[in-house]
């Protein structure tokens, strides 16, 4: 009786074991897995590179910045002494601040060639409903277990696309370039607020109405990982 | 000639009217300055609508620089007519006031005593705007702190670096000082023509304003005129906020969008100072004094 | 030697005359005084002296030169006040003296000034702002004003406006010390002729712009050519009678009253011959002031 209950509980754990693990490779993939485990190597990093800033109707210089991460998904751009301008609610975007919550199912959809690499692209569905965004999908180099592009749509702030290059920080899954891409909305300030009167340049106009798709581009050059963040920072 | 520009700097600074716009300029300042620290923060969020549906700004917005370009926007187009009180009144009053007689029976020509006029109400116009300097610029530095300056302009933002910030207020208010003295040299115009105060300071306001409205109404037939008024050229102090930008889309540090704007708008500037001052000694050579 | 030598200068003012073909000399010394009713043209003539008023026609020469051309190096000898004296309220005398004393070529002491302010009895008052001055006040330091740089020439346009009796007899008194003292030439204009009858040498009557006479004040003041006003019974036989008779050449055309520029020495005789005609003589009355005599030209002309 007693080997039997015992018997009937390890079958129990075991077929519970088996159901959950079952459960995690139908939501899971492997590559999001492998990448995701890259990624958790991370557990904060202070990175310093420069931001350019590409939207029609901004005119901007390069600027000085410090990105600084730290898991589970706190991330803080910082300009140098200087105001930063950042997608809405793109920057928390990051592959790190997507797999970290750990809190969505994913979906193969193929492979696909990207600037001449053959990446798989995977779908990421959120489970969590108070994740801020809907979808993502995930363009991965299944070799090098990296990713190089994502394209969220989120609740509020409408799409973004993060493209990413890789250099010596390529092992963590760190990347040397981000490239945010995102839509833009109108612009405009009534002349009797700015007190522009009579000098306006159609042209510039027309173009700013034109393109309406900005992008934000953070090159890095040093990353400083797991040295510890306080979290007043963010 | 040193002597007469002192004499008339002296009776300039003597004079109680004198002081009326240096307390107007500081009245004003102090009040948007004291509005916009209590309140700053809302009038940002207005501005930044539409940029904030896009994105996200971090920073020290409201910050002393921006205080200023705030502060300056609204004043210049006040100062003028501050500018107008004096200037306007430098041959004017003297004559209403039976004086003009004195100074002209002294051993210096016509010409010279309205050069020194001119020169020591320019004297006055420059103070005026080193004090409105002071007050918009360093003190809103001092009470508002400094960083980039986030420029909201009507169809287009402007982010100008800290450190390419404050040459840009030097040439903005060098640009300005031709302006004012633009103003001055027009109230000296009006002041030669008449014999009393009243009539030759509300003469420049009312050609400043009518100027004005010709220069901002976008009318086909007015923007013919246009380029030749002088109000067309006041304000282009604000093209020194204005950054070119690389085919990156990249701002070009130290760099000023249409210089050659600029440098137009200082010859058409210069060019009625020299009028309206020429014409003031022609009138003045040619008068008879009676008052 | 003449320090202001006016030809034929006439001014126009549209269609009205306020100075027509005048022309006087000054002499070096002189105290000249310049008569006229209020809008008799002396203030205009005055400022086209001192090139306030450009003439429509007619020279002025200045210590031998033409205005014109020399103004600057004219005007630094001489010192004006012109009609009113209207100064700046927010300054002070001695501030006022300070600031004219700086346009000049020359420099000024500070001493200068203290003399200057004491000379016309304003030392007392040195430092308190002109707003808070009598415009008899201000007329001294007007006058001030236009010694404080020791000129040669001196113009005074009616200096003793607004002064109390006592003021003009200051100035009657500072205009005979300028000129016997310290030699300077002074033109002063005026038209309460009374004072300038006592002081100057010369004068010069101008009316609507015209000159009416010029002449040595001792002169027209000659006793022995005064002008005498005769009241009788009945003027009108009286004057039929002086004017057929030998008294015929003293009598001046008048519109009212009888008038004759006759030597004293004639009187008894005249009234003895009005006397046996049946006229009765009511009243002499002698006009010996040039106040009178003034009056008179200006009014018949």
């Amino acid at each position: 009786m007693k080997k039997n209950t015992i018997l009937f509980f390890a079958s129990s754990l075991f077929s519970l074991c088996l159901l959950i693990s079952v459960t995690a490779l139908a939501q899971t993939d492997p590559l999001i897995e492998k990448v995701a485990q890259k990624l958790a190597l991370v557990n904060d990093y202070v990175a310093e590179g420069t931001m350019k800033t590409d939207v029609s109707f901004i005119k901007a210089s390069l600027g000085k910045v410090k990105v600084y991460f730290k898991k589970p998904n706190l991330l803080k751009v910082k300009k140098e002494g200087g105001i930063s301008l950042l997608p809405r609610g793109g920057v928390s975007l990051t592959i790190n601040s997507l797999l970290n919550t750990k809190q969505y199912t994913t979906i193969p959809v193929g492979t696909q060639l990207l600037n001449g690499k053959n990446v798989s692209v995977i779908k990421l569905i959120p489970t969590d409903d108070n994740l801020d965004w809907v979808i993502s999908t995930l363009w991965i180099d299944p070799l090098e277990a990296l990713v190089y592009k994502t394209a969220t749509t989120t609740k509020e702030n409408g799409s973004y696309e993060i493209n990413m290059q890789y250099g010596e920080y390529a092992k963590q899954g760190l990347a040397s370039k981000i490239i945010f891409s995102f839509n833009t909305k109108d612009y405009k300030l009534p002349n009797g607020i700015t007190l522009e009167f009579g000098d306006e340049d159609p042209t510039a106009k027309q173009k700013a109405l034109k393109n309406k798709k900005g992008t934000i581009e953070i090159t890095y050059s040093k990353y400083t990982i797991n040295k510890g963040i306080p979290n007043n920072i963010f | 000639m040193w002597s007469i520009i002192n004499v008339e700097l002296y009776k300039i600074f003597r004079r109680p009217r004198t002081y009326i716009a240096f307390g107007a300029i500081a009245a004003l300042i102090i009040v948007i300055q004291l509005g916009l620290k209590i309140d700053g923060n809302t009038y940002a969020a207005f501005l930044m609508k539409d940029i904030n549906d896009t994105l996200t700004v971090d920073g020290k917005v409201l910050n002393g620089y921006l205080i200023c370009y705030i502060l300056l926007q609204l004043l210049l187009v006040h100062v003028p007519l501050l500018v107008a009180l004096i200037a306007a009144d430098m041959i004017s009053g003297e004559a209403n006031l039976g004086t003009l007689r004195l100074l002209f029976t002294t051993p210096f020509s016509r010409t010279h005593w309205v050069l020194a006029k001119f020169i020591a109400a320019s004297v006055y116009t420059i103070l005026l705007l080193i004090w409105l300097a002071f007050l918009a610029l360093f003190v809103s530095m001092w009470v508002f702190g400094t960083d980039d300056l986030f420029l909201m302009k009507s169809n287009y933002v402007v982010l100008i670096q800290q450190n390419d910030v404050l040459w840009r207020y030097v040439g903005a208010f060098v640009f300005a000082s031709f302006s004012l003295l633009t103003v001055t040299s027009l109230g000296f115009l009006m002041s030669s023509l008449s014999n009393n105060s009243i009539g030759p300071i509300v003469g420049t306001m009312s050609a400043i304003v009518f100027f004005t409205i010709l220069s901002t109404l976008n009318i086909p037939l007015f923007n013919l005129v246009k380029p030749y008024l002088f109000t067309t050229h006041m304000n282009n102090w604000k093209e020194f906020f204005d950054i070119q930008v690389n085919a990156n889309n990249e701002a070009i540090h130290g760099s000023i969008l249409n210089i050659p704007k600029i440098k137009n708008s200082l010859w058409v500037l210069t060019f009625h100072i020299i009028l309206f001052v020429s014409a003031s000694i022609i009138i003045i050579k040619k008068k008879d004094i009676l008052s | 030697m003449s320090v202001i030598k006016v030809q034929h200068i006439s001014k126009h003012f549209g269609s009205l005359k306020a100075v027509d073909d005048l022309s006087f000399e000054v002499q070096a010394g002189q105290v000249f005084g310049f008569l006229g009713q209020n809008g008799s043209g002396k203030s205009t003539t005055i400022r086209m002296l001192l090139s306030l008023i450009h003439p429509t026609s007619g020279s002025i020469e200045i210590f031998g030169k033409p205005i014109e051309k020399n103004r600057e190096t004219i005007l630094e000898q001489v010192g004006a006040i012109i009609e009113r004296p209207d100064l700046y309220p927010y300054l002070s005398a001695q501030e006022h003296l300070q600031l004219f004393a700086k346009v000049r070529k020359q420099r000024i002491a500070t001493t200068n000034i203290k003399e200057t302010l004491e000379k016309v009895g304003l030392a007392n008052r040195a430092n308190d702002k002109v707003q808070t001055f009598s415009l008899g006040m201000k007329q001294r330091l007007g006058i001030a004003i236009a010694l404080v740089h020791n000129p040669s020439l001196i113009i005074l346009d009616e200096p003793t406006n607004g002064l109390d009796p006592q003021g003009i007899a200051d100035i009657r008194q500072l205009i005979q010390h300028l000129a016997k003292e310290e030699g300077k030439t002074v033109l002063v204009s005026s038209h309460l002729l009374s004072e300038i009858e006592q002081v100057a040498h010369q004068i010069l009557i101008i009316h609507q712009g015209k000159k009416m006479v010029e002449g040595v004040t001792k002169e027209l003041l000659d006793p022995q050519k005064r002008i005498v006003q005769i009241k009788t019974t009945d003027d009108a036989n009286a004057l039929q009678l002086i004017a057929v008779g030998s008294f015929s050449n003293y009598l001046l055309p008048r519109k009212e009253g009888i008038f004759l520029k006759i030597p004293t020495y004639e009187i008894p005789l005249l009234n003895e011959t009005l006397v046996k005609a049946g006229v009765a003589l009511l009243g002499i009355e002698t006009k010996n002031s040039l106040e009178d005599y003034f009056l008179q030209i200006t009014s018949n002309a």
